[in-house]
């Protein structure tokens, strides 16, 4: 990995977020004018008019788009007129409790998709591989929010084992992370599966065996190094189903994230917050993505190499 | 009664031993063999695809394992590494090493052995090297495993290795990865890795075939400069008979799963006792000429092993065919040391 490697992936994920800036400002002057949709129906022009002025809409769009990025450049994500606050101050407020939740269920979705899918290649064909592939269907077909439900059914009301809403312990987290992380450790867990199983397949593995390196060393040392490059890149991209997720299943515990926020922000026309929200998990996204690219780069030394650095 | 047993009767009748089972003084040095194969039988199902195969290595000797692509090379060579893959496996024989029974023994005791006592090193240099580990910690690994070395005396011993197989720069190239080197030079690290132990076996399997000319001779003098320093034995699997000529000092020619002639390889090549081994050395010979007034290939491909003749698998592209090939022929004496399992192989002159 070199330099010019991370730079060009840094580059790309600047421009990534210049436009996904600009994607969310173009989607929120489309979906209607925000002072109408505020204000009463019988409001007087001149009110209107005041709101619009005070909130800069009656400037020309490129003008508003240059006030806009100096806004978020200067940490203004606006003012939601809901709470009376800034609403990057109310955003970052139900942040850690995403974060909890939201790595709670990351990590679970790790130890779980990954050991299901090594138990499975390592035991192809015969009842454990059968028995994680059946999993694995069920965690896909099954929507987060509906899983969730049954959840709570089961553990809260039918056997009363764990509580369905709020936060406070550990016990409060179990439910919504089992239900967040689900899909997502099915979906590591079959490619998890896939790829071990091509690469255990490779001339390099029966190099190994034939060097006399012990299973386990050859599964740790040759075997997972080398199917870690299409497993990292589906864990990458499912983050983005992780915060999606994230929305979705926080209000069925209500769990006071930043997922409920929205939600409820949606349904009060709090725009400033749904632009804040938005762009928070846009920036996750660029972020996370970014890192990704340079986690592949250090498992693939063949990935970011320069023109004349192979002296073949 | 077993073809297997009617074989050994009918090699014992004839009284002259295949050079295989006990080998005559004037072919391999009466000492222990380090490797012995005997009646080996691979195969998938009910198909065999290597049958009663027995071979054996002496000490510092060199063994060319001959024959056209598809004969059973390969597997035999697999086979005595003990690392055959589903579905094909061992139906019969034995494999020893050093005296020791290695058919029966359980993965983890052939782990054990397998890079420390016999080595094996592959066709496709680049494809058998690990691709995202540096090639020096892959020399270093087999030190690791088998002598308990720690990462850094391995890596130490890896680049000394590594200059040893000719690699210039080897401190350096110890740290690349296995697309920043050559195919030739992926091969000298496939070599320092079979050689990290100090196996007393080595088997190279078409070593060189993926190699250009030039590399290929490289390699090869590598090979047998190594092998007379350390006194190595070793098993080369190769088609090509300008190879064999470089490296051998016995030569056995496979046909269709079975050895069809052995020999040591001054012999093979001046006097060839099967019709099968004529026609290899046809082949070359038109192909050094390259005035080939007649057809220089043997004619056919080799039978897949679940179509194959009875009798002599080669007689359906045999110029000496008769009837009586139909019963399978038994290896017998042909010369001093030279074996061949062919009905109208009578002794040399």
């Amino acid at each position: 990995m070199n330099l010019r490697f991370i730079l060009t992936k840094l580059f790309r994920a600047f421009l990534t977020l210049v436009l996904a800036v600009t994607f969310v400002f173009v989607v929120l002057r489309m979906s209607g004018d925000p002072v109408t949709q505020m204000l009463p129906d019988d409001a007087p022009p001149s009110v209107i008019a005041q709101y619009r002025e005070m909130w800069g809409l009656d400037r020309p769009l490129p003008e508003q788009y240059v006030h806009y990025v100096v806004g978020i450049l200067h940490g203004d994500f606006g003012f939601s007129f809901r709470d009376d606050r800034p609403a990057l101050d109310v955003v970052l407020e139900r942040v850690p409790l995403t974060l909890e939740l939201g790595l709670t269920a990351f990590g679970l979705t790790l130890i779980l998709g990954l050991g299901a899918g090594l138990l499975a290649a390592l035991n192809r064909g015969t009842g454990v591989d059968h028995a994680t592939m059946a999993f694995t269907i069920f965690g896909h077909s099954m929507p987060n929010f509906f899983l969730g439900i049954l959840l709570i059914l089961l553990f809260a009301m039918t056997w009363r084992i764990l509580p369905s809403s709020g936060t406070g312990t550990w016990a409060h987290l179990v439910l919504p992370a089992v239900t967040l992380g689900t899909s997502y450790a099915a979906t590591v867990a079959r490619f998890t599966r896939s790829s071990l199983l091509e690469v255990l397949h490779q001339p390099f593995m029966r190099t190994a065996r034939a060097k006399g390196v012990p299973f386990r060393r050859s599964i740790l040392g040759h075997a997972l190094p080398n199917a870690g490059i299409p497993i990292v890149t589906v864990v990458g991209l499912r983050i983005g189903a992780l915060v999606g997720g994230a929305v979705v299943v926080e209000p069925v515990f209500a769990w006071p994230g930043i997922g409920q926020l929205l939600v409820n922000a949606v349904a009060a026309r709090d725009l400033a917050i749904v632009q804040a929200v938005v762009l928070l998990i846009a920036f996750t996204m660029v972020v996370v993505n970014f890192l990704v690219d340079i986690t592949y780069g250090w498992l693939d030394p063949r990935i970011g190499v320069v023109r004349g650095e192979a002296n073949a | 009664m077993t073809v297997d047993v009617l074989e050994r009767q009918g090699v014992g009748s004839a009284g002259a031993l295949p050079a295989t089972r006990t080998p005559p003084a004037d072919t391999a040095p009466a000492v222990e063999p380090v490797l012995s194969i005997d009646g080996l039988s691979v195969g998938t199902g009910n198909v065999d695809i290597v049958i009663d195969v027995s071979l054996a290595v002496a000490p510092g000797e060199t063994l060319c394992l001959v024959g056209e692509s598809g004969c059973g090379k390969s597997l035999t060579c697999l086979a005595a590494m003990g690392l055959l893959a589903d579905p094909v496996r061992l139906k019969a024989g034995s494999v020893s090493l050093q005296g020791r029974e290695l058919t029966g023994l359980d993965e983890k005791h052939l782990r054990q052995i397998r890079g420390r006592d016999m080595a094996m090193i592959f066709q496709d240099p680049a494809a058998s090297l690990n691709p995202v580990q540096r090639v020096g910690r892959q020399v270093a690994e087999a030190l690791v495993v088998h002598e308990g070395l720690g990462m850094r005396a391995a890596m130490h011993r890896a680049v000394e290795l590594l200059d040893r197989v000719g690699i210039v720069n080897a401190t350096s190239r110890a740290e690349a990865y296995p697309h920043q080197l050559s195919g030739g030079m992926c091969q000298r690290v496939m070599i320092a890795m079979a050689l990290a132990c100090r196996p007393r076996l080595i088997i190279a399997d078409e070593s060189t075939t993926a190699l250009d000319v030039t590399t290929q001779a490289q390699i090869l003098k590598l090979m047998k400069t190594l092998q007379q320093e350390t006194g190595t034995a070793m098993i080369f699997v190769t088609h090509d008979l300008s190879v064999v000529a470089e490296i051998a000092d016995r030569v056995a020619v496979m046909y269709s799963g079975r050895i069809v002639e052995t020999g040591l390889v001054d012999d093979i090549f001046d006097h060839p006792g099967h019709p099968y081994t004529r026609g290899l050395m046809d082949c070359r010979l038109h192909a050094l000429s390259a005035t080939s007034e007649r057809l220089a290939a043997i004619a056919g491909t080799v039978p897949r092993p679940a179509a194959r003749p009875s009798g002599c698998a080669f007689r359906t592209r045999c110029p000496k065919a008769a009837e009586r090939c139909e019963t399978l022929p038994l290896p017998r004496g042909f010369a001093a040391g030279q074996t061949v399992a062919c009905h109208f192989s009578g002794p040399a002159q």
